[in-house]
């Protein structure tokens, strides 16, 4: 059933970010009682839209009508009174207040002025209910909540809010298996109790289970709207990335060294429940893999490796040997030869404010000076030689790296680990929220890196990289290895089946 | 908010033959203001001889706020200088005393001591990861209670020693020594943040520490050194202040904390670290020292100073200081 | 009761404070000559309740995790101000008593107004606006005095002791905890604020008034500062525009502040830690006099004291097992 006026509707939405056309005279319609997926590539403009829609940005042009009724929402505060609320990616939850605080936090119930503890607790309690999170103590703080939980209280937050539409960014990455299964059941009783449900997701099955409708968009426009299973996915991929989808991936010569001693060998590693006894190997010339679902202890591993965890237990190898890692100091010296990618390149790769050529230079600093001293011609040798090789857009070296792309200073990220020349690299999603042209250039680039003779390990979210890139996947669940796929094994159907860890008939679903 | 800080500032090290930021401009602008409103007032203000003077004056501040700079830069700050700066100007005096061997390490020894108070905080930052501004609040009060402890209570009767004069009040060739002091000073600063692995990794800590941990840098080993390194410079510009006074002095500290903190800042380094090049710091100096000049010159009263002095950074700050990110 | 563990989790900091002022002044008063008696706790309330002020106003800033370094100003310029005010009949000083503590809320409303409008760094900030109240503090106290007139009933009333045995200055203190902490703490705004100061964005985020609660903070500490200033002047009877005195106050507020658990990161802690923070701070200094030590160890005594006691924090270091969660 189509109702004349729909619930919530947004026409001619444009949004510039400096150089970046993030929303390009977009337009999107939401009905009451249905849940409307969101797909498209990070960067297509999805997360710039729900937070135009739920008044955390202000759009350049467009605009909005709620019940038909033109609304422009000045703060997150005007669209949750308008009945928008978002329950967002990067957790809104005030890490140092208790649960029930966070559940009421916009509007707490008061009493003479004062806040009415009981009637919030009732409130937080209600509300966990609903939510599925019954087992949690309103008066817990949410910083002593592992990340899981934490989601389940930023829906009941949500819920508390009584919204009529209700967006969910990528509510469920943090969830495990049975941890979704319990949020699909609430998102599904909202559905019948008539509110609009905005569903933004990479996970195909999540989506073919739960929407009514999908809306695909690419470029910062909105590419095709259809009812759920009215496309193959194939269909759906082209539409996000609007091309055909094998090209994207370079041809896996096989240039693993299988007779050589592995470079990296880890024996039974353990670390604080996280680590449950990973051991693996990787040879120079090889892409090894990580799947899994996000959060099974694949970002731990990587860490590690890299010698970040302390008290990890077992061991590990690097040429045969037994080595002591204890931080990146230690991985990087050329004896071990280490690099890593890490995976939020803001806050773990690069200082968005200095330049390039800095950035560039940071972890390479022992290559390009002496006794402490910078050769400022070794290191502008050095620094031009990478902005060639990954073929880095920008200014100019002097350029701040916060003015570049995402693509760009991923690249950046990767260049500048590329400069120490390490034989080991270990890659944390590096694609992750960049442009399909960039990502394309960076498996070329592991393949080239691999067919030199390092060995790769590569952790991504993204099963169709795992599947185009890697010689061989290990999939992680609950910090262990479940299963190891090898060659023409390595299908999206054994990775998200292995992945979940349960049987094939639910994975398909 | 996570959007990409597409406008974040590109300044980052101190190229500025090549760019001249937009702080360090201002600042000079506002030098040469200063300077215009004080001949209006006396045409002596622009005379070399008084230019020369206020270099002089500032060669102190200037040198205390270099070590300031240093920790500004990690994203730290050091709230222990008035006491370094004490401690540096009481043990080179009491080092004078024992003789001549005494005179010939009275500087070093200033300067080791505040090196060593220096260092305390630089452990507690970096390895304990005390907050600074409470370690440094807590060995600043340590030190102050052993110089009370030590001198009684009273003004120290030790004075100091020739080479501190002459450091401090003589002149080569009609520069005053304390100039040139500074220039040294400030020329090992510019080499080490802009020439340096140290200095990279300065900038590096303070706009994300974690990435510069990642990198490979040693970070706390970065942090404490610049710690150590404040805490000597403090010393040495309270050798110098000896020096000039002839003796050290109880609390004679207490009048640099603020003007170094407000030198730095003035001249665009960012109090959240990460940003910011020696020249705005000099900038910085030169109009505080001005400030407080015309201010004496025009007799205007205690009370007076300190309100267009306070009044003056709030409108400078205004001006620039606004950060674009929060905590 | 389940409720009950999180609720003394909340509270822990107030309690290591609390603790340690115990011991602190039960070492004090055991040794003293004259032991527990009225006067002896009269005493140390009214050294104690001068910085327990300060910090009260330090820890409202603080929770936004921001710092004001002008609370010493503030206290200083209420001083010298109030030894003016504080004249001739009952209803005369009360309307002073009005003027000093204006002057306190517009000082906190001007730091509030400059941190939230000018988006500037509250530390850089709070330097200048200290100098600026530094200044008039000077202006209208060159020297050390007070108005010919100055009526002293008000400030015996309140330093002195109720029934002949409380003394009136730590039931003010009291007082002052239930008619401002409390409802603070259980207000929306109060909630606001140590939303912003645990994480601004997220406090945005939801929805949370992030600038009314910082002007809010602001205000309420430049109110406290001037308290305490007012305080000042009862046990003085004059005003002194002291700039020694105004950073002691400053800086010893912080250190009060921390001992007192409120973290400087922002969002926890109480006021009523604090100011138990600022009463052993008071007592430790006061311990030398008691073992007859020099009083020129005083300083140094407290110095490590300090030291030690920040250094305690640092017991959380071995527990980290990722190194990257040292950096944030």
């Amino acid at each position: 059933m189509v109702d004349a006026v729909p619930l919530f509707r947004m026409e001619g939405m444009s949004k510039r970010y400096g150089g970046v056309q993030a929303l390009d005279k977009a337009d999107l319609i939401v009905r009451s009682g249905k849940v409307h997926a969101i797909l498209g590539e990070n960067g297509a403009g999805k997360s710039t839209l729900i937070k135009i829609m739920s008044g955390v940005v202000a759009p350049d042009e467009g605009r909005m009508l709620l019940d038909g009724q033109e609304v422009s929402f000045a703060s997150p505060a005007a669209a949750n009174v308008a009945g928008i609320v978002c329950i967002f990616q990067e957790l809104s939850l005030i890490p140092d207040l208790s649960v029930a605080d966070n559940i009421v936090i916009s509007n707490p119930p008061t009493w003479l002025g004062m806040i009415d503890r009981k009637a919030q607790h009732a409130i937080a309690m209600e509300a966990l209910q609903r939510a599925g999170g019954a087992d949690i103590h309103p008066m817990e703080l949410v910083k002593n909540l592992p990340l899981s939980r934490r989601q389940i209280v930023e829906i009941a937050k949500a819920l508390a809010r009584k919204p009529r539409v209700l967006i969910l960014d990528e509510a469920t990455s943090a969830l495990t298996a049975a941890d979704v299964e319990t949020v699909f059941g609430v998102l599904k009783r909202l559905r019948s109790e008539g509110i609009a449900l905005l569903y933004i997701s990479h996970r195909m099955h999540e989506i073919a289970e739960l929407a009514d409708d999908c809306t695909v968009f690419r470029n910062g426009r909105r590419i095709a709207t259809y009812p759920a299973g009215s496309k193959t996915g194939d269909e759906v991929v082209e539409l996000m990335i609007g091309r055909e989808y094998s090209s994207v991936f370079p041809p896996k010569l096989d240039t693993v060294h299988r007779s050589a001693t592995p470079v990296l060998e880890a024996r039974d590693l353990h670390w604080m429940q996280r680590l449950n006894g990973i051991s693996l190997t990787a040879r120079a010339g090889e892409v090894v893999g990580l799947g899994g679902l996000d959060g099974q202890g694949q970002r731990e591993l990587l860490l590690a490796l890299f010698g970040v965890l302390r008290g990890v237990s077992g061991a590990v190898l690097v040429d045969g040997v037994q080595r002591v890692i204890n931080g990146p100091r230690t991985a990087k010296a050329p004896d071990i030869g280490m690099a890593l990618i890490p995976e939020d390149r803001k806050t773990e790769g690069l200082m968005l404010p200095m330049s390039v050529r800095d950035n560039l230079s940071f972890a390479a600093m022992s290559q390009i000076s002496r006794g402490g001293i910078i050769d400022r011609r070794a290191e502008s040798a050095a620094i031009d030689r990478m902005i060639k090789l990954l073929a880095i857009k920008m200014a100019s070296p002097a350029a701040a790296v916060g003015s570049l792309s995402g693509g760009n200073q991923q690249k950046v990220v990767i260049a500048k680990w590329l400069m120490v020349g390490p034989r080991i690299i270990l890659l944390n999603d590096p694609t992750r929220g960049i442009d399909v042209g960039t990502k394309q250039e960076i498996y070329a680039l592991l393949r080239k890196l691999a067919a030199e003779g390092a060995a790769i390990i590569l952790y991504s979210t993204d099963y169709d990289e795992l599947i185009g890139c890697c010689d061989r996947v290990l999939v992680l669940y609950d910090g262990a290895i479940k299963r190891e796929l090898v060659g023409p094994d390595i299908t999206e159907h054994a990775l998200i089946a292995s992945a979940l860890n349960i049987d094939h008939k639910e994975a398909v679903a | 908010m996570t959007t990409d800080k597409l406008d974040a500032p590109a300044t980052s090290r101190t190229n500025w033959t090549s760019r001249i930021d937009l702080p360090v401009a201002t600042a000079f602008g506002c030098i040469i203001l200063l300077l215009l409103v004080g001949s209006l007032y006396s045409p002596n203000f622009l005379s070399p001889e008084y230019l020369l003077q206020q270099l002089k004056v500032g060669a102190f501040l200037g040198v205390i706020a270099t070590g300031m700079m240093l920790v500004i830069l990690l994203g730290q700050i050091d709230l222990s200088v008035p006491w370094a700066v004490t401690l540096g100007a009481m043990m080179a005096s009491a080092a004078t005393a024992y003789g001549p061997m005494g005179e010939v390490f009275a500087i070093p020894f200033g300067v080791l001591c505040g090196v060593l108070m220096g260092l305390v905080n630089g452990i507690g930052v970096a390895y304990l990861r005390i907050p600074s501004m409470i370690i440094t609040l807590a060995v600043n009060a340590v030190a102050q209670g052993l110089m009370v402890a030590y001198t009684g209570g009273f003004a120290p009767q030790d004075s100091a020693s020739p080479a501190m004069r002459y450091l401090a009040a003589g002149t080569i060739l009609g520069v005053p020594n304390a100039v040139i002091v500074w220039a040294i000073t400030g020329a090992v600063a510019v080499f080490l943040l802009g020439r340096t692995t140290f200095g990279r990794a300065i900038y590096g800590i303070g706009n994300k520490e974690a990435a510069a941990y990642l990198s490979g840098v040693p970070t706390q080993r970065v942090v404490m050194i610049a710690f150590a390194l404040c805490g000597g410079l403090a010393a040495f510009g309270g050798v110098l202040l000896a020096g000039y006074a002839g003796k050290a002095a109880q609390s004679m500290g207490d009048a640099y904390l603020l003007p170094a903190i407000a030198a730095v800042v003035l001249g665009g380094t960012s109090i959240l670290g990460g940003r910011g090049n020696y020249l705005g710091t000099v900038a910085g100096v030169i109009l505080i020292t001005l400030l407080q000049s015309i201010l004496s010159v025009m007799q205007i009263a205690e009370f007076g100073r300190q309100i267009i002095y306070g009044a003056v950074i709030i409108v400078m700050l205004l001006l620039y200081g606004r950060e674009r990110t929060g905590r | 009761m389940n409720g009950l563990r999180y609720s003394l989790a909340e509270q822990r900091g107030m309690f290591l404070a609390l603790a340690i002022f115990i011991i602190m002044f039960a070492f004090y008063v055991a040794n003293h000559p004259a032991g527990f008696t009225p006067n002896v706790v009269q005493t140390a309330a009214n050294k104690g309740v001068l910085l327990a002020l300060v910090a009260m106003a330090q820890t409202f800033v603080v929770l936004t995790a921001g710092i004001d370094l002008s609370v010493g100003m503030i206290f200083i310029l209420a001083n010298c101000l109030a030894s003016y005010l504080l004249v001739g009949t009952p209803p005369m000083v009360a309307l002073g008593v009005g003027g000093v503590l204006l002057t306190g809320l517009a000082c906190g409303a001007l730091n509030g107004l400059l941190v939230i409008y000018g988006r500037l760094q509250p530390i850089v900030i709070t330097i200048a606006t200290g100098a600026v109240f530094f200044g008039i503090a000077l202006w209208i106290r060159p020297y050390p005095g007070s108005a010919d007139d100055f009526s002293s009933d008000l400030a015996d009333a309140l330093t002195g002791k109720v029934l002949g045995v409380f003394p009136a200055s730590l039931l003010f203190l009291i007082l002052l905890v239930l008619v401002i902490w409390i409802p603070f703490r259980r207000s929306v705004i109060g909630r606001a604020v140590y939303a912003v100061g645990s994480s601004e964005p997220a406090a945005y985020m939801s929805g949370v008034p992030v600038m009314r609660a910082k002007f809010t903070a602001y205000v309420l500490s430049g109110l406290l500062a001037a308290m305490g200033g007012l305080y000042m002047t009862f046990f003085t009877y004059s005003g002194e525009a002291s700039l020694a005195n105004g950073n002691t106050y400053t800086l010893s507020s912080i250190a009060a502040v921390v001992l007192g658990g409120v973290s400087l990161f922002g969002g926890r802690g109480s006021a009523i830690g604090a100011i138990f923070g600022a009463l052993a701070f008071r007592a430790i200094g006061d311990l030398l006099f008691v073992f007859d030590f020099d009083p020129l160890w005083q300083p140094l005594f407290q110095g490590v004291v300090l030291l030690l006691a920040v250094s305690l924090g640092a017991a959380r270091l071995f527990q980290v097992r990722n190194r990257l969660d040292l950096f944030t």
